[in-house]
């Protein structure tokens, strides 16, 4: 028994040796090989795909820019950034709201709140595409009214992405603010308030202040999945807009070039590293927390 | 105190509150609303019907695909719930653990990972062993990404214990297995509930995973829907989204419960 601590660890271990990690050298090594004649890879060490993110063959092999997977990653880049900003926004004052409630009520909005992230992920953004698709919920409503006749369609843009990354993630982002906006001492907003501090200078001083690592892990918790988010803007971006989790996924379906998707594997990893490094690794483990 | 004085209150709170919470709910009420319209066409209603159900509960292949994700998610869960305990007693309770933070940070490592960046990982993997088995293949990536969801809830409830009860079964001369069985076990069951049951609804939730190694023959639900919401949205569909929202929310309903009964929701 003594040994537990050996072979208690070990099955996690192997698994995610044999699963994680051991799988993503796997791909850095595709990343820099060539591509089969039947799909998949064959290892002569290359950079080509790298440079095919930045640059176009041409007819003759000379190189020319061509800035198309670098609208991609900016795009999800920005759209990552405003999706978990929307979320911040939006949770914050819910999160706050429902502090305020009593006991009871706290519970059972606390449950409103996540219920709706039981239900399957494609069947929310399933929903969406009724809401925003042609002669849908949105038209209808606005139909209705008068005002407009006919709608320019309000599916497959940047905005319907956005909605429904937003709606997808924002369980993630409200959980982890409640908690410490619960672990806030209302004595110190009294404090404020007797030190004449309006509202709102109490809320930008001494509120949003101490409920800053809630925001930050949150906003881990949602940045990383949006980054690599594939349903989105598959369903909502119709697969014409493009975001870096479906041009990978493309080429490792239809597109059959395995190492072009790995490269851009590789820099969506990077990019997720490089977010995790700037928040530092104790937020990230906050956030880890926090989720269970 | 009243509420008008109240200074941690701010006006137009409750309002913006309600708001929210149509915003959360609508999508679903849409969904639901619209199952019961008769017209072929989702959004042209024309009457009430219950005939899209009879078909969603007629269509064979909808069928397997339930079977084939709840079959995936219960292997997934025992193996990774059983992992994850193990990790977490060690973790937490070991003494003298070499490179602790580095095994916590391996175990949770699939969190902090874009689940598309795993599932190329492990798609590549098996194609270069030549694994062909789509189920397996399934049941393999899922305990894989739900191992840090079981970890979590029952490294916290592990944290949160004294080791008094396990002292004192040892004092009375049970040996270290029995004093996790009878008395560890029960103790942290709560815990250990909360991470399955999340591993369960996030194998069964899964859809990049699925999707990317959806060529063996293994189509799990959430692949099954994408492929009907390709070819179109129909009541069908829309049928069978309600159904998967009464069966989540049942599930979530009782969920709390017994969570309610063996501690509070924050607890874990």
């Amino acid at each position: 028994m003594r040994d537990f601590r050996f072979w208690g660890l070990l099955p996690a271990h192997v698994l995610m040796a044999l699963t994680l990690i051991v799988p993503i050298l796997i791909i850095v090594a595709v990343s820099f090989s060539t591509r089969g004649a039947y799909g998949g890879f064959e290892f002569t060490f290359t950079t080509d795909a790298y440079r095919q993110i930045l640059f176009n063959e041409g007819w003759t092999g000379e190189l020319e820019f061509n800035p198309q997977y670098l609208y991609i990653i900016g795009r999800t880049v920005l759209l990552a950034c405003c999706t978990t900003f929307l979320c911040m926004a939006l949770a914050f004052p819910i999160a706050y709201w429902i502090t305020l409630q009593g006991h009871k009520a706290r519970v059972i909005l606390l449950f409103a709140v996540t219920l709706p992230f039981w239900v399957s992920m494609i069947v929310r953004v399933y929903a969406w595409l009724i809401i925003l698709g042609n002669d849908g919920v949105i038209e209808k409503g606005l139909r209705l009214t008068g005002l407009v006749d006919d709608l320019p369609s309000l599916l497959f843009n940047n905005g319907a992405m956005l909605a429904g990354m937003v709606y997808s993630y924002i369980p993630l982002m409200i959980l982890p603010v409640f908690a410490s906006i619960e672990k806030l001492d209302p004595a110190l907003i009294e404090a404020s308030h007797d030190l004449h501090g309006s509202r709102w200078v109490t809320l930008r001083r001494i509120i949003l202040p101490l409920c800053w690592p809630g925001l930050v892990a949150g906003a881990i918790l949602v940045f990383v999945p949006c980054l690599g988010a594939v349903l989105e803007p598959v369903l909502l971006g119709g697969g014409k807009i493009l975001m870096m989790g479906n041009l990978i996924q493309m080429q490792f379906g239809g597109a059959r070039n395995w190492p072009f998707g790995a490269s851009i594997a590789i820099v969506l990893m990077c990019l997720v590293m490089v977010f995790l490094l700037l928040n530092g690794l104790r937020a990230t483990r906050k956030a880890m927390e926090e989720m269970a | 105190m009243s509420h008008r004085t109240d200074v941690r209150r701010y006006r137009g709170l409750s309002g913006f509150a309600v708001v929210f919470f149509l915003w959360l709910y609508l999508p679903i009420a849409v969904v639901i609303f619209y199952s019961f319209n008769e017209n072929r066409l989702v959004s042209v209603w024309t009457g009430f019907s219950l005939k899209w159900y009879a078909a969603a509960l007629d269509n064979q292949n909808l069928m397997n695909a339930v079977r084939t994700s709840l079959e995936i998610a219960a292997i997934a869960t025992v193996f990774a719930t059983t992992i994850a305990l193990m990790a977490a007693l060690v973790l937490v309770r070991g003494k003298g653990v070499r490179f602790r933070r580095v095994s916590e940070t391996i175990v949770n490592l699939p969190l902090v990972l874009p689940e598309i960046v795993l599932s190329v990982a492990v798609l590549i993997l098996f194609s270069q062993i030549g694994f062909a088995n789509g189920f397996a293949k399934l049941a393999i990536a899922h305990t894989t990404f739900c191992t840090p969801f079981a970890f979590l809830p029952i490294r916290a409830r592990l944290q949160g214990m004294e080791m008094d009860f396990e002292e004192a079964s040892a004092d009375l001369y049970a040996n270290k297995w029995t004093t996790f069985r009878r008395v560890t076990l029960p103790l942290i069951a709560p815990g250990v509930f909360a991470g399955a049951m999340l591993a369960f609804v996030i194998s069964m939730d899964d859809f990049i995973t699925s999707n990317m190694l959806n060529t063996g023959g293994a189509t799990t639900l959430p692949v099954y829907i994408f492929g009907l919401i390709k070819q179109g949205t129909t009541p069908e569909l829309n049928a069978i989204s309600t159904l998967i929202i009464l069966v989540s929310l049942a599930v979530a309903a009782l969920a709390l419960f017994i969570q309610g009964r063996g501690g509070s929701m924050t607890d874990t």
